[in-house]
């Protein structure tokens, strides 16, 4: 199922935006190896070769690292908290400069939850990512939406520093489209 | 005893079993303890003398440690005592056991015969007995309903030996875990992996005969709820519907699966029955409503939802409508399930402690927590009622546990490796 090409463009991609975004798990260097926002049954990876300083404008690099790709959540929360608008407005006004991507929109939950209450809290985080998107005039065509619960953390410590990097809705751009 | 013998068992599982009563004259009717006065108690003292033929080491093997995770029955090593006539009972009285059990277990022209007999010390009279005649490749099988048979002598109640446990195997780092189907006897013996690992799957659920699972499975398409024959591997999906569809539990009759649809952020209780296809909306609240339990006569379903604000429990009719709340202690309360006696509510409460497993009475009364920490999950009944397994993230990764219900006991469930999302099947026989 997983093209583990793809999967290895994305976890580098992932990684990438997660350390300049958070700068990571700082306990555990090797957790940027794992750093992984889509997960086995993901809507496919990030393609594209260089590193950050070589993003092409338009491509899913530049997205990642320029923009940022993920947003983050209060704990038992779905709203879009003001750095997340803030984030969310840079996401919708690359997305309208490069329209012909679509993009699926992954939402997360921390472990601090039941595994069937966290499909459907991730699932609200992804549906309330979405509609800020449309509301910024992303067409809802380009957009799907897909939960991975608590299944799939990008921070494996046991303290908030990692909670709250897994709360999160990871806008991943179909490579390609 | 009389053991109920549906085709089913005789031809897929015991492969032609017979059984017939070995107790000369009147056994002791009244069983020896209360085992749901929920008080203080001792467990009964029960002498296994090793079973002579042989097959009697793995058979008594078996049998002791089945009663390790009892609670109530105290297994006692004891010397040989043989299989027939009465056992010296003085041994027994020495090691202030209240029962001896007796047996042997050996191959005869390609069948396998086990017999045991359970001996009242007070008295000196057989209390029970049985002889079994089996295939030999289910000689595991043999020995849980011996010990079932001695549990239910000993306690009244209907035992939880022969049984199994689906659960979610999980190897890998925890940021990408592989996630295996998997099922194995409760005594962690005879695993097997359903599916490959490949695709992330959650929450198996047996059907009330044992031979189908329903849970959660990401592919190639949306997340949703399937079927999977455990013996053929032929795997369906459930309904057709417009998005994410989890968190799925059979009906008593196994005619229906319910279950929940997210759609546009909010998460709804659907039913469908399983021969018409027909599905009905049984929530429309809005908010996520998930969990969903069926009461063992069919007719009420128990589920969480946070319509209120926070997960707490609630009560409807299985066809839908009005629901009450039930749960009102400190916390949120989420992942009922109906005991199979009726009378408890299991759940998993988040609070100040962490993650407790607990029970309550379905009205919401008697609530009573059994383990607290974090992080414990999911719980899932054994068919008596009497016992609850669930699943503990002690650091590292979930390993399954039980206790009985009012957390007097409690063991480990042995698993090859990390575990989580256990469902105990009723009784095979």
């Amino acid at each position: 199922m997983n093209n583990f090409a793809s999967m290895h463009g994305l976890k580098f991609a992932a990684a990438l935006a997660a350390a300049l975004a958070l700068g990571a798990c700082s306990k555990n260097p090797t957790d940027l190896d794992g750093l992984n926002g889509s997960g086995a049954g993901g809507a496919g990876g990030l393609g594209g070769a260089g590193g950050a300083g070589s993003a092409r404008p338009g491509s899913t690099q530049d997205f990642v690292v320029n923009v940022g790709d993920r947003i983050f959540f209060d704990s038992d929360s779905s709203e879009v908290n003001g750095a997340g608008q803030t984030t969310l407005d840079k996401q919708a006004n690359w997305l309208n400069q490069y329209g012909s991507y679509a993009f699926t929109i992954e939402g997360h939950a921390d472990e601090r939850g039941t595994r069937e209450y966290n499909f459907a809290l991730g699932a609200r985080r992804a549906e309330a990512t979405k509609n800020y998107l449309i509301s910024r005039g992303v067409s809802a065509s380009r957009i799907k939406t897909i939960s991975y619960g608590k299944e799939r953390p990008v921070a494996v410590c046991d303290d908030i520093s990692c909670w709250s990097q897994n709360r999160r809705a990871v806008t991943v751009l179909k490579p390609g489209s | 005893m009389t053991l109920a013998l549906t085709r089913r068992n005789v031809t897929a599982l015991l492969g032609g079993l017979s059984a017939v009563p070995l107790l000369r004259g009147s056994g002791q009717a009244e069983r020896y303890i209360d085992v749901r006065g929920g008080g203080d108690f001792k467990p009964v003292n029960v002498v296994v003398a090793p079973f002579g033929g042989d097959s009697g080491a793995a058979m008594t093997s078996i049998v002791v440690n089945n009663f390790k995770r009892s609670v109530f029955i105290n297994p006692v090593e004891g010397g040989d005592m043989g299989a027939d006539s009465a056992p010296n009972m003085d041994a027994a009285r020495a090691a202030n056991a209240q029962y001896v059990v007796t047996g042997r277990s050996g191959r005869g022209e390609g069948r396998m015969k086990t017999e045991f007999r359970l001996w009242d010390v007070g008295s000196g009279a057989q209390a029970a007995g049985q002889q079994y005649v089996t295939d030999p490749n289910n000689s595991r099988r043999v020995a849980h309903i011996v010990s079932d048979a001695i549990f239910s002598k000993i306690t009244g109640e209907k035992g939880f030996f022969d049984t199994r446990v689906a659960f979610v195997d999980e190897t890998g780092p925890r940021e990408n875990r592989r996630k295996r189907l998997s099922i194995m006897d409760q005594d962690g013996a005879n695993v097997r992996h359903l599916t490959r690992g490949d695709d992330l799957v959650v929450t198996p659920r047996f059907s009330p005969n044992s031979q189908e699972l329903t849970y959660m499975a990401f592919g190639a398409e949306d997340p949703r709820v399937f079927l999977l024959n455990i013996d053929t591997g032929q795997r369906e999906v459930v309904g057709n519907f417009p998005g994410m569809t989890f968190s799925p539990r059979f009906s008593p009759d196994g005619q229906r699966v319910v279950m929940s649809l997210e759609q546009s952020g909010s998460a709804n209780l659907y039913s469908m029955d399983l021969r018409t296809r027909a599905t009905t909306r049984l929530t429309d609240s809005g908010a996520i409503d998930t969990s969903p339990s069926y009461s063992p006569d069919g007719s009420k379903i128990v589920f969480e939802s946070d319509r209120g604000g926070t997960q707490q429990i609630y009560v409807m009719g299985a066809g839908g409508g009005g629901a009450n709340r039930i749960s009102f202690g400190s916390g949120r309360y989420s992942t009922p399930v109906w005991s199979p006696k009726g009378d408890y509510i299991a759940f998993t409460r988040q609070g100040s402690g962490g993650f407790a497993i607990g029970v309550m009475k379905p009205d919401g009364s008697g609530e009573r927590i059994l383990t607290e920490g974090f992080h414990n999950e999911g719980p899932s009944w054994a068919p008596n009622g009497l016992f609850v397994m669930f699943f503990r993230n002690g650091g590292g990764g979930p390993k399954l546990h039980m206790t009985d219900i009012f957390g007097r006991g409690e063991f480990p469930v042995p698993t090859p490796g990390f575990a989580s999302d256990p469902s105990w099947s009723p009784l095979l026989g």
